[in-house]
C-alpha cells in the first residue's frame, strides 16, 4: 500500500508540473493550414514566429494543426488569433467569425494558379489548353478544402470537360497536401495531379522532384489565394493599433530566409473583398452554402 | 470474456436452422460477387520501401523524440482517465433510468457514434484541445457504460430487493439493494474500460488532438520512421504495463489527478459563440435557415437537399462500409482459424508458442486504427489496407481466445489422441467451432463499426463523407450522415443477433473494447 501511494504521489507531481510551466502571459497564437509536409511547415512558421515576436513585443506561438477545418475552428474559437489561410479556408473563417479581416497576402497570391501535372508515362506535354488527353486516367486533388489543390482545379475540370471529376477521370483521390500530390504523381501512383504552383516550383528548384518525370502539362487561369487573416477583436486583446502594427510587420517581412520558406517574393496588403471570386466558385461547386 | 463453448452441442443443433458452414459459404459467394465493386488498388509507389523503412525504424527506434513525446504520453493517459471516468458517471445515471425508452434511445445514439466522429464534430465547436478529447471519449463511453451498467443492475442478486417491504423501490432501497451489491462489478468493468480508453485516447491524436496519435501522424508524414517506431513501442509499453500500475485502490486518485491535469492546462477561451452558433445555425439544414422553414418552398428545397445527401453520400457510404466489412470479416475468420495453433504448445512446441504469443500480442495491442493508418501510408487509401489491418488485428484477438481454449482442451482429450495436423483438423477445430463463430460474429459487429470510421483515412466509407462535411464546416450534413451511421449500427446489431440465433452460436458478453 505504501509503495502504491508513493508511486501515485510521484505520478501526480509529474502530471501537475507540466501545465504550470505552460501557463504564460498573453500570447499571440497563430496557425496555418497544413498545406505541405510537416517539416516544411515547422521550418516556415518557427521563423515567422521569431520574427513577429521581435517586431510586436508580445510572445508569439505557432500552433500546428492536422487539418484545414481545424485551422478554421481554432481561429473561430480564439485558440489562435492570426492564421495563414488558403483562399477558401480564409473565406470559411471570415464567414464563421464575422469581423475578422484579411490583412496581407503574398505578391504571388493576387494572381495565383494551379498546375496540372502528369507522370511521364502518360505522354502528355505542356499545352495552352486543358489536357483533354487526361480523360480516363487516375487523378489526385490535394486536401479536400484546398483552394489550389481542390476548389479551382475542380472548377476548371468542370468548365473545360463539362463533366464531374469522377466521370472524367477513372479514379479520383485526395492526397492531403501538395507535397504528397507531387510525390504521388512523380511515382506514377496517380497519373495526373493538381497542385499549388509555388509548391511544385519550389520542389523542382530544390531537386525534390524531376520535372521530366512529373511534368507540368497545364496552368489554370489565375485567381486570388493565400492570406493572413486576423480576428476582429485583436486590438481589444493586445492593445489599440495592434492590427495595424501586425499588418505593418507582415508587410515588412523581407528576410530572404523567411520569404523563401513560403515561398513568396514579398507580402502586400489584402482585403476581404479580394476573395469574393473564391466565394462565388465555392458556392457554384456546392462547397459553401 | 465469458466462454461460449459451454453450450451443449445437441441443444445448439436443435436450434439451428442453417448450418454454420452454409452461412460461411453464402458469405464467400456474396464476397465473390462483390469483388468487382471492392476498391483494392495499391496507389502508392513503393509499398515495400515504406514497410522496409518502418522495419529499419523498429531496429533503430529514435527515442530522442521521446522528450517531446512526454507531454503527448501524459496527455494520452490523463485524457483516457478523465474521459472514461466522466463517461462512467453519466452512464451510471443513465443506467438507473434504463426502463425509459427515451434514455435507451439516447444511449444508443451516444454509443452508436464512434469517439473519433464525436471528436471531429466537437472540434468544430471547441477546437483541437485536450478538453475536446475528454468530451469525445466521455460521450461515446457514457452510452457504452449505460448499457453494460444496466445489464449489471438487471443481473444483480434479487434477494436483497425482495427482502424489502413494499412494491416500489425507495431511494435508500435503490442504493442498498441495487447499487451497493453491484459496485464490485461496476469497478471491474470500469478498470477494464480504462484500458480501452487509453487506446482510444492515443488514436484521437490522428484527427488533431494532442495525444500520441498526433505525434505518430506527424513523424510518419515527415518520414521519421525511427521516431514513429518509438511512438509505437511506447504505445505497446503503455498497454502492456497497465496491469502493473492500474491498481483498483489507486483508480479514484488517478481519475482525480487526470481531471485536475486537464483542467489546469492553459484554458481555451471560447467566446461562448461556438455552441450558440452551432445550435442556432450550423446544424439547421441549410435550406431551412434564415426563416425558410416557415415557407413551403424551403421544405421543398430541404427534401431535395436531403435526397441528394442520402442518395449521393449516405447510401454509397453504407454500401462501401458493408463491402469492406464483409471482406474484413471473412479474412479475420481465415486468419484466426489458421493462427490459433501458433499459441497451442501441443501443436507448435514451446518455442513456437512463445513466438506465437509475441506476434499475437503485438497485433492485438496495436489499435486497429493505427494499423490501418500504417497500411494506408504504405498502400494508399483503398479498401486493401483497411481489410488487411482489420483482419490482422481482429484475427489475432480471436486466435488468442480460441488458442487459449484449445490449450485447455488438449489435456482433457483421450490419451491416444492424434498429433499435429490431425489433432488440429479432427479434434480442435470441430470442438472449438461454436466458440469460433460466436467470437467472429461479435468481432464482426466491431469490424463494421470500425469500417465506417476508417473513411477518415480516405477510404470511401461513410466516415469519408462525414469527414468531408466537417471539412466544409457543414455540420447540418454531418448530422444527417451521423444519423445514418447510428441506424446502420443498430441494423447490424439486429442482423448479427439473427444470424447468431440461426447458426446457434451464443452471445459473447460485450466486454471487448467497443
Amino acid at each position: 500500500m505504501t509503495l502504491q501511494r508513493r508511486e501515485f504521489l510521484v505520478g501526480t507531481a509529474a502530471l501537475l508540473a507540466t501545465p504550470a510551466i505552460a501557463q504564460a502571459r498573453p500570447t499571440l497564437a497563430f496557425s496555418a493550414i497544413p498545406d505541405e509536409d510537416a517539416t516544411k511547415l515547422m521550418e516556415r512558421f518557427t521563423k515567422v514566429a521569431k520574427y513577429l515576436e521581435g517586431q510586436l513585443g508580445v510572445s508569439v506561438q505557432f500552433v500546428p494543426v492536422k487539418s484545414y477545418p481545424a485551422a478554421v475552428t481554432a481561429f473561430r474559437n480564439n485558440q489562435v488569433q492570426l492564421a495563414w489561410f488558403g483562399g477558401l479556408s480564409g473565406v470559411q473563417a471570415r464567414i464563421a467569425l464575422p469581423g475578422s479581416v484579411a490583412i496581407a497576402q503574398g505578391d504571388e497570391d493576387k494572381e495565383f494558379m494551379s498546375y496540372f501535372i502528369a507522370h511521364q508515362s502518360t505522354g502528355l506535354t505542356e499545352s495552352k489548353d486543358f489536357p483533354m488527353g487526361a480523360k480516363g486516367r487516375s487523378f489526385t486533388f490535394g486536401a479536400k478544402t484546398s483552394t489550389s489543390g481542390r476548389l479551382m482545379p475542380e472548377f476548371e475540370i468542370r468548365r473545360n470537360t463539362k463533366m464531374a471529376p469522377e466521370a472524367f477521370f477513372s479514379r479520383v483521390g485526395f492526397s492531403g497536401d501538395h507535397t504528397k500530390t507531387v510525390e504521388l504523381v512523380a511515382s506514377g501512383a496517380f497519373e495526373i495531379g493538381a497542385v499549388n504552383f509555388t509548391s511544385y516550383d519550389d520542389m523542382v528548384k530544390s531537386g525534390k522532384v524531376d520535372p521530366k518525370v512529373a511534368r507540368l502539362v497545364w496552368r489554370t487561369p489565375t485567381y486570388p489565394d493565400y492570406n493572413f487573416t486576423v480576428r476582429g477583436d485583436a486590438d481589444q486583446r493586445f492593445g489599440a493599433g495592434f492590427t495595424e502594427k501586425l499588418k505593418a510587420a507582415i508587410l515588412g517581412m523581407n528576410d530572404p530566409a523567411i520569404l523563401a520558406a513560403f515561398p513568396r517574393k514579398k507580402f502586400i496588403p489584402a482585403t476581404n473583398a479580394d476573395y469574393a471570386p473564391i466565394e462565388d466558385v465555392a458556392k457554384q461547386l456546392n462547397l459553401l452554402d | 470474456m465469458r466462454l461460449p463453448s459451454s453450450m451443449p452441442a445437441e441443444q445448439a443443433l436443435g436450434q439451428r436452422r442453417i448450418g454454420r458452414w452454409q452461412v460461411v459459404g453464402l458469405a464467400c459467394l456474396l464476397a465473390a460477387l462483390l469483388l468487382p465493386f471492392a476498391d483494392l488498388a495499391i496507389s502508392t509507389p513503393s509499398p515495400r520501401a515504406v514497410f522496409a523503412a518502418l522495419g529499419r525504424g523498429f531496429l533503430e527506434p529514435d527515442f530522442r523524440a521521446v522528450s517531446q513525446l512526454g507531454q503527448a504520453l501524459v496527455l494520452t493517459v490523463a485524457i483516457a482517465f478523465a474521459g472514461v471516468a466522466i463517461g462512467a458517471l453519466v452512464g451510471l445515471v443513465l443506467a438507473l433510468f434504463w426502463s425509459s425508452a427515451l434514455i435507451r434511445t439516447v444511449s444508443l445514439c451516444l454509443r452508436g457514434v464512434h469517439e473519433l466522429i464525436w471528436a471531429l464534430f466537437i472540434m468544430t465547436i471547441t477546437g483541437p484541445s485536450a478538453p475536446t478529447a475528454v468530451l469525445a471519449l466521455a460521450l461515446a463511453y457514457s452510452g457504452i457504460f449505460a448499457k453494460v451498467f444496466a445489464e449489471i443492475l438487471e443481473e444483480a442478486d434479487p434477494r436483497p430487493r425482495l427482502a424489502l417491504p413494499g412494491e416500489g423501490l425507495s431511494l435508500s432501497g435503490l442504493i442498498y439493494a441495487k447499487l451497493v451489491p453491484s459496485l464490485p462489478a461496476f469497478w471491474t468493468y470500469f478498470a477494464y474500460r480504462i484500458e480501452c480508453g487509453i487506446r482510444s485516447s492515443a488514436v484521437l491524436g490522428f484527427v488533431g488532438l494532442p495525444t500520441l496519435g498526433f505525434e505518430l501522424d506527424t513523424l510518419f508524414k515527415q518520414g521519421q520512421y525511427g521516431g514513429a517506431a518509438a511512438v509505437l513501442i511506447l504505445t505497446y509499453l503503455l498497454v502492456i504495463t497497465l496491469p502493473l500500475w492500474l491498481r483498483r485502490p489507486a483508480l479514484p486518485l488517478y481519475v482525480l489527478a487526470a481531471i485536475a491535469y486537464v483542467w489546469a492546462l492553459p484554458r481555451l477561451e471560447t467566446s461562448g459563440l461556438g455552441l450558440w452558433t452551432l445550435i442556432s445555425r450550423d446544424i439547421v439544414p441549410a435550406p431551412l435557415r434564415n426563416g425558410a422553414w416557415a415557407d413551403p418552398a424551403g421544405w421543398e428545397a430541404f427534401a431535395n437537399w436531403l435526397w441528394r445527401l442520402i442518395s449521393q453520400q449516405m447510401v454509397p457510404g453504407i454500401v462501401a462500409t458493408l463491402i469492406l466489412g464483409l471482406f474484413a470479416i471473412l479474412l479475420t475468420g481465415l486468419i484466426a482459424i489458421l493462427a490459433f495453433p501458433l499459441i497451442v504448445r501441443a501443436l507448435t512446441g514451446l518455442g513456437g508458442s512463445v513466438f506465437g504469443h509475441v506476434v499475437l500480442v503485438i497485433l492485438r495491442s496495436t489499435p486497429e486504427y493505427m494499423l490501418v493508418f500504417i497500411g494506408v501510408q504504405a498502400l494508399g487509401p483503398s479498401m486493401l489496407p483497411a481489410i488487411l489491418a482489420l483482419a490482422l488485428h481482429n484475427g489475432a484477438i480471436i486466435a488468442h481466445l480460441i488458442g487459449r481454449q484449445a490449450s485447455q482442451l488438449v489435456p482433457t482429450l483421450r490419451i491416444d489422441r492424434p498429433h499435429g495436423v490431425n489433432l488440429y483438423a479432427y479434434e480442435l477445430v470441430p470442438r472449438l467451432s461454436g466458440a469460433f463463430f460466436a467470437y467472429l460474429l461479435y468481432r464482426g459487429e466491431i469490424i463494421l463499426r470500425e469500417s465506417m470510421i476508417l473513411g477518415i483515412l480516405g477510404i470511401a466509407t461513410l466516415g469519408f463523407f462525414i469527414d468531408s462535411a466537417i471539412a466544409e464546416l457543414r455540420l447540418d450534413r454531418a448530422v444527417i450522415l451521423i444519423i445514418g451511421m447510428i441506424l446502420t449500427t443498430a441494423i447490424v446489431d439486429q442482423a448479427s443477433r439473427r444470424i447468431r440465433r440461426m447458426i446457434g452460436a451464443q452471445a459473447v458478453s460485450a466486454t471487448a473494447c467497443r
